[in-house]
Parts: C-alpha cells; structure tokens; sequence
C-alpha cells in the first residue's frame, strides 16, 4: 500500500478555561480561524473537515458534530466527527492523516472542541454512564473509582510512592506555567503541595488530577506537494497508531496499558523507529492523572515497566531533559477539555519540531515527538508520532 | 507560541460574573429515562445472583472463565455457552478508600470500591464492589474476601443482592 506524506502546516488554539464565555461553536471558530491564519489559508482551500469532540451528553445537545459544523467550517464540505472517549484528541489528527494520505484529499482541517462547564453543577456526572448499567452502576460508582483502583494497582505492584507520582503533576504544572492558553499553571508548586491536597479517592489526591476545562485545539494536514509550496517548515506525521482492548475492564490487569503498547507498536513500525528511546525526543503522554504519564510512558516503551518514575527523579523528563514529557504543561497543566486536550499535545509537538514554542521550547532541536491519548473505559490508545 | 502571536483567544468566565449577573445563561433539565434488558448473558448472571452464587462463563478453546458470563469469547470469538458457578469468595486486586460522592459531596467514612479476583475464575479476572465490616487503613491487595449475601426473600436478580465483600478471617 502506498500512503501519501502528510505534514501539519498550521495551528491554533483558544485559552484553556474553567468556564469559556463562548459556546462550543464559537470556541472552534476561534481555534479554526487561527489555525488558517497562521498558514496563510482560508476556509476555501480547505477539502475536507474532521471534527473530534466528547460525548453528547456533555454538552446536553444531541448530534454534537452537526451542531458544532459551522464553527468548524466544514459546511458544503466532506465531514465526519469521530470519537473515542478521551482518546479522540490524538484520533482525529489520525483521520485527517488518513483522509490526505490516501490521496482523497490535499488539505484537510482538523478541528477538537470541548466545553465540559455546560453540564452542571460538575461535570463528572456525564462520565457516570460509561460505569455498566446493570452489573456497575447499582453501586453508586463515580468516575474516580476507576482512576484510584488503576493508580493502586500501579502503585502497590511496582512498590511505587506518592512522592514519585506526584513530581510528574508538579513538573507538569510547572511547565503549564509558560503556556499562554494554560489554566493550572503554577511555576511554584511542591511536591508537598501534592501530598497535603484533599483527598478525593486514595490513592488520588486533589492535585493528582487535571482540571474539567472548556477549549478547542486546530490543525491543518496537507499533502506533501501542497505542504512544501506552502512552509518551509512542514512537519511530518511519521507513524499512526490505534487499538483498543476489553470493555470488561475488571477482566484484565490494570497494571500495564497493553492497547497503548499495541497502538504505539504500530506508529513506530511506520515511523521506522526501533529504539524508540533513543529515537523519540519529545513525549506528550496522556496525563489527566499523573500516574497516568507513567503509565502511558510504560506502555510506549519509553521506559520498562515500573520504572517511569525514574524519568521525572533523574531529570530525562524535564524540558531541558533526553527525552522531555509533556513540555507543554499537559493536561494537569494547560487544562483538560476531553478532545481539544489530546489534540493539543499534537499542536505542541508542531510548535516544538518548529522551534516556535517561545518560553516553552525544549533545546537542541529536536527532530522528532510522539503524543498519545488515551479513554473510554480505560481502554483505548491513540498515537501519533511526527517529526521534521 | 508561533512566537508572533501573542494574545489567544477564549473569554474565561468566574463564579464572580454568575453572583453578580453578569452573564446571561439559559438552565434546564434533561430527563431521560431508560429501561434496560439484561440480554441473554447478563439475565444468567442475575439469575444466579438470585439464587445465592455467582456465575461466570467459559470458553473451552481458551480455557478462560470469565466473570461476569458473556455470550461471545472476545478473545477466539466462539460462543461461549457453559456457564459455570463460581465461588462466592475471591481476592482484592485493587481497592480505593473514596471520599466523594459523584456529585462531589463529601464522606467523613470512605466508600471502599474493590475489583474482587472471584475464585474460580481465571486469573486476574474479577468484578467491581464495595468493601465493608472493615477498617479502611487494614485493607489490602491480596486481602481474602467473601460475599455477603441479602437474604433469599430480599433477594431481586440484581448486582446489589450481594450487598458487599467483608475480609474472610484467615485462619
Ligand atoms: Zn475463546
């Protein structure tokens, strides 16, 4: 099979907040009109729209794609919304890839929306249908559970402290606080600010978790013939990856994310990458929890079981780090609006690979980043590897 | 970032501008009532729980009991028609000690959600439930559980006819 190269040539992004004054629509016209300006295109050369945002629920309108279509200017156009639990920031890009990589289209729009302050009071309510009706939900269960049985079972398997978990949100909220569209940003944060937070769900503590988060995130793919006419700074997406494991989620060990291990071996056979140690310069790992960094970094082999700790402790993991993580903040950093938030980590691998992430910017030119999402019942992994 | 912007847009709101009334919004409520079938699996399941035991479903090409019983072994994708009782005792694979409710409201006694490795399924394949009649700080992975049982009058085919695993005294 021969695949066209794709490049991501422009993006945009609104502010990350707790509560946007803009409605959905507005907030991806926001994140679209920057996207197109900062290539030099308008909405007519645009061939095709991909749309990434959560569930309808969330919003409380039914047919979320349709209703968000104008803001995403994808009317009279090929448009599709795709979605997979949190995982649909960095599946999107995947769809606009292989909308231009087939050769169907030149230039594709990708466009992430989400605005989780509509549902109230909290919107951790609209996650409480993705517990089984009939087996889970007679329990009274609510969306931390889930989280905190994972993060004990990582934990207490690798005999991994708290401490070590929460340098990755302190890192994480430090790096956010040169992001300009970041929420949680805090350059002076502790680790013992961590561990004296309120205790939510042991083992997750307040600042374990990323904040609920209104934003939309924008890029535009182009082929390779139009990306060279059009920058001379493209870059690439080099590998894509996607899988998926067992809804039954009590049936498996949570220690260890197999579908984020079988998703990235499938973007590093396409990237041609064997050590993906050596060879990835920038990780953007999924990160609404912090344990859920580590994990993720585990199961992207960037670092061997029950040792991602180590990256954070011996300073591989800071931005002027071998292998920065999360430089943009991340989502306990910048925010944590579903789709717009995996879709971001991707808007920050283009910046970064461009050398234009200003305060942000990782040193000694990097070349090459993977960013990856991750969700519905804990089992979905999303990758997307790009380089320059 | 393109390092010649500057300003992102996105208007943030506070729950200052909301007191003060600044901001015009639009409340409503959406009720959505729902009436779920059990399916051919899952009635099994709630069956037995009716009964007092707790069913799994096996699939003799894997050599997998699973539990709860499903029609369709995910793994070879052959039916999976036997369905097996398990026992009513297991092992804590994880637990949480959980301090707020769903909607953020706050307990002073933790709620103790467990996935229970349930003996005679297979390894590392459990159910979710709570933990009670224990002290939280003595909980544990690898603790050994047992269901308590509502009584057989009180009993309806539900997940709750188990109303929750307490340790097992290890002797
Ligand atoms: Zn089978």
């Amino acid at each position: 099979m021969t695949m066209r190269k794709v490049a991501v040539i422009g993006a945009g992004m609104t502010k990350f907040v707790r509560r946007a004054q803009e409605t959905p629509k507005e907030l991806s016209w926001l994140a679209t009109r920057m996207a197109l300006e900062s290539c030099e295109l308008t909405l007519d050369d645009i061939e095709a729209v991909c749309m990434g945002t959560a569930p309808d629920s969330f919003d409380g309108i039914h047919m979320k794609g349709e209703y968000l279509s104008d803001g995403a200017g994808a009317w009279r156009k090929p448009y599709m919304r795709s979605y997979v639990g949190g995982g649909t920031g960095v599946f999107v890009p995947i769809q606009g890839w292989y909308h231009v990589a087939s050769g169907m289209f030149d230039v594709v729009l990708v466009v992430a929306e989400e605005k989780m302050s509509n549902f109230y009071p909290h919107a951790q309510a609209a996650f409480l249908t993705i517990f089984d009706h009939t087996t889970e939900r007679p329990l009274g269960p609510n969306l931390l559970w889930i989280f905190a049985l994972e993060m004990n079972r990582y934990m207490t398997t690798y005999g991994i402290s708290k401490e070590d978990i929460a340098r990755v949100s302190v890192q994480h909220k430090r790096n956010a606080a040169n992001h300009p569209c970041a929420l949680l940003g805090d350059p002076d944060i502790t680790v013992e600010d961590v561990l004296n937070s309120e205790v939510l769900a042991y083992p997750v503590q307040r600042y374990d978790v990323s904040p609920v988060s209104d934003g939309a995130v924008a890029i535009v793919l182009a082929a390779e013939h139009v990306a060279k006419r059009l920058t001379d700074k493209p870059v690439w997406v080099e590998g894509v990856g996607w899988n998926l494991d067992t809804a039954h989620w009590t049936n498996r060990d949570l220690v260890y994310p197999r579908y984020v291990e079988y998703a990235a071996r499938m973007a590093y056979d396409m990237a041609g990458i064997k050590e993906p140690k050596k060879e990835i310069h920038i990780a953007e790992p999924y990160d609404p929890f912090d344990y859920k960094a580590l994990h993720h970094l585990e199961g992207l082999q960037l670092a061997e079981r029950g040792q991602a700790p180590q990256l954070y402790i011996d300073g591989t993991a800071a931005r002027d780090g071998n292998m920065p993580v999360c430089p943009s903040g991340g989502l306990l950093g910048v925010g944590n609006p579903i789709a717009a938030a995996g879709l971001m980590k991707i808007a920050e691998l283009f910046w970064q690979l461009r050398g234009e992430a200003g305060d942000r910017q990782v040193p000694g030119q990097p070349r090459r980043g993977i960013a990856q999402a991750w969700g519905d019942l804990m089992q979905v992994g999303t990758v997307v590897i790009m380089g320059r | 970032m393109t390092e010649n912007i500057r300003s992102f847009p996105g208007t943030p709101l506070s729950e200052q501008d909301f007191e003060e009334g600044k901001i015009l919004f639009n409340y409503d409520e959406l009720n959505g009532k729902f009436s779920w079938d059990t399916g051919i699996a899952i009635g099994s399941y709630l069956a037995g729980l009716k009964n007092g035991v707790i069913l799994g479903s096996r699939c003799s090409t894997c050599r997998k009991t699973v539990v709860p019983p499903r029609t369709v072994c995910e793994w070879c994708f052959r039916p999976m028609q036997e369905y097996v009782p398990l026992h009513d005792t297991g092992t804590v694979n994880t637990f949480s000690l959980c301090y707020v409710t769903w909607d953020m409201k706050r307990l002073t006694d933790p709620q103790i959600p467990a996935v229970i490795e349930i003996d005679g399924a297979s390894p590392l394949h459990g159910i979710m439930h709570l933990l009670k009649e224990v002290d939280p700080q003595k909980v544990h992975i690898g603790m050994r559980v047992k269901a308590v049982w509502k009584s057989a009058e009180e009993r309806t085919g539900a997940i709750t006819d188990i109303q929750y695993f307490k340790p097992v005294k290890e002797v």
